[in-house]
């Protein structure tokens, strides 16, 4: 069991408690959608008064900001407590890749190189990156759980169009500009 | 307390997303280099049993635990919005290597520099308030 708890688990196992949590939030008349806590978070905060995008009964949400928490503790639990110390057991070709950009694929699920390295380059990949995503979320009007996952389940077309921006700004970013932002090796 | 149990679907999603690697952003880029079938297997399932359980939910006006009918809102229709979100979406997610829920479960794992990344999308949202008038939909 701790064995088994311990490996990467499969990603038919992963796909099914996906679909579970959907089935769970949904019978709790809830809709399975994580980015709209980005804009609760900024309603709390007081955004209300920069734009009326942000006035809105907030409190109506706190049930995803719950599941936010949780979803803390769960990376903690299962980084604490079910962990193998072992690299990400990605493919050799990506470990390939991502060397040629400067990449070691060390222990742990996230590179140092650009999480725990605190250069300039580093915190301006973090912030704009982050910054993209939150933008783009919300301009598409969701993220990979209310379209890629709920979207899709309902089989909406809006949904499956952002997919695919998902997947082009995606491979820009990845065989585009990579080759551009860590050009050479060793330089983050 | 009646939020517990959201808090503990949330627990189960973050295991679920660290145990299956999805959080990691090695992930996402093998992802879109289209090197391995993980994340598409997750997704791929997740989305197969969903559209089973919807349509099932449809056919057979499934209620939820106060008797509601659960109704499915149909997106808005368009497609620039879509199409350019969805695209600056897809260029921050290759580049931190994080969707908006990985990064907490990211955070909780220990990462403490992905609150950069929180930062940022939270200060995107933000600006997504001030310019969506603006923006093209």
């Amino acid at each position: 069991m701790q064995e088994f708890i311990s490996q990467p688990w499969p990603w038919y196992l992963s796909g099914f408690m996906i679909a579970l949590i959907m089935f769970v939030l949904l019978f709790f008349g809830k809709t399975f959608g994580f980015s709209s806590n980005l804009r609760t978070i900024c309603a709390m905060s007081g955004a209300g008064k920069a734009s009326d995008f942000f006035q809105f009964d907030w409190k109506k949400q706190t049930w995803n900001l719950l599941f936010l928490m949780g979803s803390v503790i769960g990376g903690f639990i299962a980084h604490t407590f079910m962990n193998n110390e072992q690299p990400v057991a990605i493919s050799d070709d990506t470990i390939a890749d991502l060397k040629t950009l400067g990449f070691k694929v060390q222990k742990g699920l996230q590179p140092d190189e650009i999480f725990n390295s605190f250069t300039l380059k580093s915190v301006l990949i973090l912030i704009t990156g982050g910054l993209f995503v939150g933008f783009g979320s919300r301009w598409a009007g969701g993220c990979t759980s209310g379209h890629a996952i709920s979207g899709l389940s309902n089989l909406q077309l809006p949904s499956l169009i952002a997919v695919i921006g998902f997947f082009i700004g995606g491979l820009i970013m990845t065989h585009l500009l990579f080759p551009i932002i860590f050009n050479t090796p060793g330089a983050l | 307390m009646k939020g517990l149990k959201f808090i503990l679907a949330g627990i189960i999603f973050g295991i679920i997303m660290t145990k299956s690697e999805a959080v990691s952003w090695y992930r996402i880029q093998e992802m879109f280099r289209f090197q391995s079938f993980q994340m598409y297997g997750i997704i791929g399932t997740a989305v197969a049993l969903g559209v089973g359980m919807v349509l099932l939910m449809k056919i057979t006006g499934f209620t939820d635990f106060n008797g509601n009918y659960i109704v499915f809102h149909p997106k808005e229709k368009g497609v620039k919005r879509y199409l350019l979100g969805g695209s600056v979406f897809g260029l921050g997610w290759a580049l931190c290597g994080a969707c908006p829920g990985p990064m907490f479960v990211s955070l909780g794992m220990g990462y403490f520099t992905m609150l950069l990344v929180i930062g940022g999308a939270l200060l995107g949202t933000f600006l997504y308030g001030l310019m969506r008038n603006k923006l093209p939909h």
